[in-house]
């Protein structure tokens, strides 16, 4: 059964390298050389799969990347690839390939049954059947279609591949390596221009490879050869193959995906790149992306044995595959009869040529009729025999711009039937990069209007479809696009190039049924990969959809991984004919990357794990995972979030932490906290613009907490500040927030306040922090700062001193976060380890204990102090969170006042800071949970606030909790209930300050 | 994905860069002598125009420094660059073609 044709001079399989792999468990062979496409129709096998919405058999279409129907699962190892085209997967020895989209397989499959229900699949099916109740979705709806309609499976572990990035900058990038871009790079790379000429295919060539042509008196797989090889030879010239430029930006920013090792057998593709994406930024662009031919709308085209003629070329020429023995070729055009032509010269029997013109007299016409051809002019095929596998057409003559047909058909046998409706430009890179298209009446199909970046257009992409135009234009492409990069060389290029007339082409976009379209049950496919027909189409326009934006969405076409490749001009040709406006006047929808689809592991390429971000680690951190800490992520930085001892629980760590803090002392890992140093001589004035309260009065010495809001007059950082001298400042803001902080600074005296002389640096990173709490730190300070005067009049709470500490110049703050006695010991970051470790051995006598993030957000919670971000959320004024205290009435202006008298933010039912006891001192309020105030209250029941802080605290023995409710400042005593999933909990509103309300624990 | 030239560094890619909105928004000398309407109008207002359009550019994993941007909104074409403080240069509305 092979249908593999004696070696040809113009095949490009390599006979010396047979191959052998399996297609749904059966063993088959092939050449190196091959694609899973040809090598399958080298064995006659032609139904690959079925269509996604009515299980229709589907068989090879086309022979690249605008393949609609084949998709195939991929073993790769361990994985599995859903959904590749076997038109663009490389043979390699031991592939394993499986239908997708078959239950449970291709011959049999169960929802074919869809094809009998067909009706309810129309347009809008999905849109109609499954709307209500939502639930449905989820729990039916769903599941069912997903399994139905398949499409391969996802791999179920994560990718093991490697995949990696390239940046590059080019004079000229060229998309596509046919003739034209073949040229072109010769051209540019002559002159001297950095070029990159990307194809997708396995080699250079592009569409020469299925068509025997001479240019320069050598035979074009000689001159192709020679080509590459001189290009080869130019050292600026860079050369991807198997590299598809899937992506078109502004200002040519383009991304390319190659790959690398796909076409290698599984062991040898072990520790080496699968895949990389190339970033290229090019002073000109060159789109030389050729065309795609076109189906004919008629019914059944989409039967398995159904091809594009070209492709059928292809796969003779190229590949030395017959792809039926028996072929009926059905066009619009000239230029397909040469595929009549090599089929015949390549032994196949030609049954008909169907013609739908009713004067086609080119010079190929003349060749096909004189072979002896039968050609059937002013008729078409109008349905085809045989599911899996065409075996008749029923041709039948047909009158112009008539809707139905009323002549008798003739059958023909045959088991190949090629169709041409002609060739559409590759616009898709172009339409992404903002271009717009435009319609060419003559050979009906659209191009690039102007261009919109710096590129140029070259070859079957202006629908110049001849190879000795494609040349000429890729030549002058090439030498113009290095002119202006700089680069001076030949100006043009001339080839001499036999090949056949291209012809004439006349439109003819749908084959009439035996009724109008849309009320007959014939299908006429347009999109293969959807399954959308003529008819959905028509019943979208009936439906009220005019726009064709609004139909691709309605009937899918145009839709999925093939982005309407084969389908596009149809369906808007289609749409124009029964809106009876002009093609042009209908437009065309939007091609959106990817040109073809790009797995996520490319994308994400190494920025994986430990390198998707930046990880930051204090100086202290080797010490905390060897105390066999638990961390918590905040911002980049890595935090101690508690440390476990053995057998302790999180919970039994907190407590014990807390207790440690409140009773004796604790040690934190300060050192995240965003420092940022700010001087100048107008340092003061700069901050009390900034600040909610005033600075200018704050003694060199002192520190002072402030607010930060935005002009809207909401909080969005806060932290202290300490005066380091006159113009000096040292700023401290949340850990999560110090780079926007820092740019919020650089904004306002770079954009606003030019005039301040005012420098930020931050210097989170020089400094490592040491927080010591508890009653018994002072105790542990002297012992290790014994030349500070640690007396409260001395060092009163909100100042800083510098001094030694540990051997160590340290700055030591003495402010409070937890409400207890506290210093804040700050040393350049190198000594972080040294003083921490000083501060662990000194403070061993009074059981000194490390606590995390967590216990520091309990202690600070049961003093009612906020943490941005989680009493806050960006729609939190100072005021809501009951600290008028630090706004400032008396300054005539600082970000955010005036706001605060707009009638949002004086509203007195805004969400308040308020503290809440739940009634059961065991239940903890989940932090997120929404409150109401009636608990009987109908649903969707108002809403009156939320928890923002929850937590067991060990030193009230019961839980406490945050929260922001409506007018809570004034609801002190009130009740409020959390309706929780299977129950609703019950809380008192109280103060925030749970413990030490006097604040008498500062002093130690 | 834009090209944007930093007038201190010279050309450099997008993901350099962060956004800052309309250019030329003065914030009021005298927030207190608004109204809630004109006040309002200075937080929350903003052009949305289709062509032309100054906005405000910082090269925050660069020099840090702030500048202006002419950029058209429609091609993304960047008509012009130039520094804080300085008036946007005449151009014809939406940039050359
Ligand atoms: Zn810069």
């Amino acid at each position: 059964m092979s249908r593999r044709l004696q070696p040809d001079s113009t095949e490009r399989i390599n006979r010396q390298k047979p191959l052998r792999f399996t297609f749904n468990g059966k063993n088959y062979r092939g050449y190196e050389g091959d694609t899973l496409a040809s090598a399958l129709l080298a064995n006659d096998v032609h139904l690959l799969g079925r269509s996604f919405k009515y299980h229709r058999p589907r068989g090879i279409v086309a022979a690249g990347a605008e393949e609609p129907n084949s998709m195939v699962q991929l073993a790769r190892g361990a994985e599995t690839e859903p959904n590749i085209r076997a038109t663009q997967i490389s043979l390699f020895e031991g592939l394993e390939a499986a239908s997708v989209n078959v239950w449970p397989n291709v011959e049999y499959d169960i929802s074919a049954v869809n094809g009998l229900f067909a009706k309810i699949f129309t347009a809008g099916f999905y849109n109609k059947t499954f709307m209500w109740p939502k639930s449905f979705w989820m729990k039916l709806y769903e599941p069912v279609i997903r399994r139905a309609a398949g499409w391969g499976k996802a791999p179920t572990t994560s990718d093991p591949d490697i995949y990696d990035h390239m940046h590059v900058h080019a004079d000229v990038m060229i998309v596509g390596a046919g003739p034209s871009g073949l040229s072109a790079a010769l051209q540019a790379g002559r002159a001297g221009a950095r070029v990159i000429l990307v194809d997708e295919q396995a080699e250079l060539g592009g569409s020469l490879l299925g068509l025997k042509r001479e240019i320069d008196g050598k035979a074009s797989g000689d001159w192709i050869e020679a080509a590459a090889k001189e290009l080869q030879g130019i050292p600026e010239v860079t050369v991807l193959t198997r590299s598809t430029a899937f992506g078109y930006y502004d200002q040519n920013y383009l991304c390319v995906l190659e790959q690398k090792t796909d076409h290698l057998p599984l062991a040898e593709r072990k520790g080496r790149v699968r895949q990389r994406v190339w970033h290229v930024r090019a002073k000109n662009v060159i789109l030389a992306t050729g065309a795609h031919e076109r189906p004919l709308v008629f019914a059944d085209n989409d039967r398995p044995g159904v091809m594009l003629a070209g492709a059928v070329q292809t796969y003779v020429n190229r590949y030395g595959v017959l792809p039926g023995k028996r072929m009926v070729l059905f066009t619009n055009n000239d230029g397909a009869y040469e595929a009549a032509l090599d089929m015949q010269a390549a032994g196949a029997q030609i049954a008909a040529i169907i013609d739908c013109r009713e004067d086609a007299s080119g010079p190929l016409v003349q060749t096909a009729t004189d072979a002896g051809i039968k050609i059937l002019q002013g008729h078409a095929i109008t349905g085809v025999k045989g599911t899996k596998r065409a075996k008749a057409v029923e041709v039948r003559r047909i009158q112009k711009g008539a809707k139905v047909f009323t002549s008798a058909a003739q059958e023909i046998d045959c088991d190949l039937v090629a169709m041409s409706g002609g060739w559409s430009p590759v616009v898709h890179l172009f339409s992404q990069s903002q271009g717009k298209l435009e319609y060419i009446e003559e050979k009906a199909c659209f191009v690039p209007g102007s261009p919109v970046q710096k590129q140029i257009f070259a070859g079957s992409i202006n629908a110049s479809f001849g190879l000795q135009a494609c040349l000429k234009e890729g030549a002058k492409a090439g030498a113009e696009a290095a002119k202006d990069a700089g680069f001076e060389g030949e100006g043009s290029a001339s080839f001499k190039v036999q090949e056949p007339a291209e012809g004439s082409i006349e439109p003819f976009w749908i084959v009439p049924g035996g009724r109008p379209i849309g009320e007959g049950p014939a299908k006429h496919f347009v999109d293969f990969q959807n399954d959308s027909t003529a008819a959905d189409i028509e019943l979208a326009t009936r439906e009220g959809f005019e726009s064709v934006e609004h139909i691709k969405r309605y009937t899918l076409t145009g839709f999925g991984t093939d982005q309407g490749k084969t389908s596009n001009i149809n369906a808007l040709a289609i749409l124009s004919g029964i809106l009876d406006k002009p093609i042009p006047k209908v437009g065309t929808t939007t091609f959106r990357p990817p040109y073809t689809p790009v797995s996520y592991g490319a994308l994400a390429g190494r920025n994986l794990k430990d390198w998707s971000d930046p990880i930051r680690l204090t100086s202290i951190h080797d010490w905390h995972v060897e105390a066999g800490a638990e961390f918590e992520n905040v911002g980049q930085w890595k935090r101690p979030w508690y440390y476990p001892k053995a057998g302790e629980d999180m919970q039994a760590s907190l407590n014990r932490e807390c207790r440690a803090v409140r009773q004796s002392v604790g040690v934190l890992d300060a050192s995240t906290l965003g420092k940022i140093d700010i001087r100048g001589k107008d340092a003061a004035e700069f901050l009390n613009r900034i600040y909610t309260n005033a600075w200018s009065k704050l003694g060199v010495g002192r520190v002072r907490y402030g607010l930060m809001c935005h002009e809207d007059g909401m909080v969005f950082d806060d932290g202290t500040t300490a005066r380091l001298a006159e113009d000096r400042f040292l700023m401290t803001t949340t850990s999560g927030n110090a780079a926007i902080v820092l740019d919020w600074l650089e904004e306002y005296l770079q954009t606003e306040w030019p005039e301040l002389e005012v420098y930020c640096t931050s210097v989170t990173e020089q400094w490592t922090t040491v927080s010591i709490a508890g009653p018994k730190s002072r105790e542990l300070l002297k012992k290790i700062a014994p030349d500070m005067d640690l007396s409260n009049d001395a060092f009163p709470f909100m100042s800083f001193q510098e001094g030694d500490v540990a051997g160590l110049q340290a700055r030591v703050f003495r402010i409070s976060f937890t409400g207890e006695l506290s210093y804040e010991i700050n040393v350049p970051w190198t000594s972080g380890k040294a003083l921490w470790e000083a501060v662990m051995e000194a403070g061993a006598e009074f059981d000194i204990t490390p606590y995390g993030t967590e216990s520091m957000h309990v202690l600070r919670a049961e003093k009612g102090f906020i943490i941005v971000g989680q009493e806050t959320d960006g729609t939190t004024t100072p005021q809501d969170l009951g600290m008028d205290w630090i706004v400032s009435k008396k300054k005539p202006d600082f970000i955010g006042k005036r706001s605060y008298t707009r009638e949002d933010t004086a509203r007195e039912d805004r969400k308040q800071l308020v503290g809440l006891l739940t009634e059961n001192p065991a239940e903890i309020l989940p932090e997120g949970a929404q409150l109401v105030f009636d608990k009987e209250a109908a649903v969707p029941m108002p809403m009156v606030g939320h928890v923002t802080s929850s937590y067991y605290s060990a030193t009230l023995g019961r839980s406490i909790a945050l929260a922001l409710v409506k007018g809570g400042h004034g609801k002190q005593g009130g009740t409020v209930y959390a309706p929780l999933k299977n129950r609703t909990l019950t809380a008192e509103i109280v103060d925030p300050v749970f413990y030490d309300k006097e604040g008498e624990k500062l002093n130690g | 994905m834009l090209n944007i030239e930093c007038p201190w560094c010279g050309e450099r890619h997008e993901t350099e860069f962060h956004y800052g909105g309309e250019a030329h928004i003065a914030r009021p000398e005298s927030p207190e002598a608004l109204s809630d309407e004109e006040w309002a109008d200075f937080l929350f207002m903003r052009k949305n125009s289709k062509g032309l359009f100054f906005e405000r550019w910082c090269h925050s994993n660069g020099c840090r420094r702030w500048f202006n941007v002419a950029r058209n909104t429609v091609t993304h074409e960047i008509v012009a660059v130039y520094k804080m403080g300085e008036k946007p240069p005449s151009l014809v509305k939406g940039g050359k073609s």
